[in-house]
């Protein structure tokens, strides 16, 4: 009873806090100065069409960095917990056939799923979507061909260089700004190229793609662990 | 916002609240998985509405795919285990 007021008074609270949000909201007429800038100069200065890549991979790219950092050690602390867990390949248990329409479900659809995860990254500066949306729906591909076979050992070592490797030349074109272009993850590093092709906007196509591998490998390892321990 | 799109986004939103309230309430574990990845299919439908694309496309991968998955999976481990 006590618990079922407390929770009551809570929602209320929060409920009070969002109308007077919701009353004292205006539109804004026009874009404040920061979303100006952005506006006005992406297109000239980055060369992406997509403004929200350009503020995210160039403006406000060590934002980046620290996200793909919180979701390593996201990645890491399961890896670390779930490890003593790990089924042993030759004991594997006997689980419930999966559907027929599963099983051919996700041959046919895994490989579209993950190719439409590359093209999500591959045109992050085009159009909306980028490294982390491309990421997870090859992830969401990943978990698609471990739910058809549950005993399916991905290859952690294939998961893990690439995770490793997209990590590292990330890190590299980011010191490369500093030494070629104007700063830290300076998107300058390669010619801008003409607005609205694939090749355009400096790095920002090769680094995001980095982004898109080590986030779609960073979710398949998460999930790869889940699927392989024991005893959950 | 015109009165078409303003009445399709109080429609979704009486949709996601209806969802989540299935999703708390209901007894059945694979439907209150179903309504929670509801949600946030809503929700990212709500986000496009609100000409944010990048959140939408965002939310419809991880929100709405990859935990609905996940749920899934995890509840096909715990069999049996439903009355904790």
């Amino acid at each position: 009873m006590i618990r079922k007021f407390a929770a009551i008074l809570l929602l209320a609270g929060i409920a009070s806090i969002f109308m007077g949000l919701l009353f004292t909201y205006e539109p804004d007429a026009e874009l404040n100065t920061t979303a100006r800038y952005y506006a006005e100069r992406t297109a000239a200065d980055i060369g992406a069409t997509n403004i929200v890549t350009a503020i995210v991979v160039t403006y406000r790219g060590l934002d980046t960095l620290g996200e793909v950092t919180v979701l390593f050690l996201t990645a890491a602390i399961v890896g670390l917990v779930l490890a003593h867990g790990r089924r042993r390949t030759s004991d594997k248990r006997r689980l419930a056939p999966v559907g027929e329409l599963l099983a051919t479900g996700s041959r046919f659809l895994a490989p579209l799923i993950i190719l439409l995860g590359v093209y999500v990254f591959a045109n992050g500066h085009l159009t909306p979507g980028g490294g982390f949306q491309g990421g997870a729906i090859i992830a969401s591909g990943v978990l698609l061909i471990l739910l058809a076979d549950p005993c399916r050992c991905l290859s952690h070592r294939v998961i893990d260089t690439v995770e490793s490797v997209s990590g590292l030349f990330y890190v590299g074109i980011a010191i490369l700004g500093i030494v070629l272009a104007g700063g830290f993850l300076d998107s300058h590093l390669l010619p801008r190229g003409e607005l609205g092709a694939l090749f355009s906007a400096g790095a920002i196509p090769l680094i995001y793609a980095l982004i898109g591998l080590k986030v779609g490998a960073e979710f398949s390892s998460i999930l790869a662990h889940l699927s392989e321990t024991e005893e959950l | 916002m015109s009165g078409l799109v303003l009445a399709l986004t109080v429609l979704l939103a009486a949709a996601m609240i209806g969802a989540a309230l299935v999703a708390v309430i209901g007894k059945s574990l694979p439907i209150a998985i179903l309504s929670a990845g509801l949600v946030s299919l809503v929700a990212s439908v709500l986000f496009l509405l609100l000409a944010s694309p990048d959140v939408a496309m965002t939310e419809a991968a991880i929100g709405s795919g990859l935990t609905t998955f996940l749920f899934f999976f995890i509840l096909g481990r715990m069999r049996g285990g439903e009355h904790d």
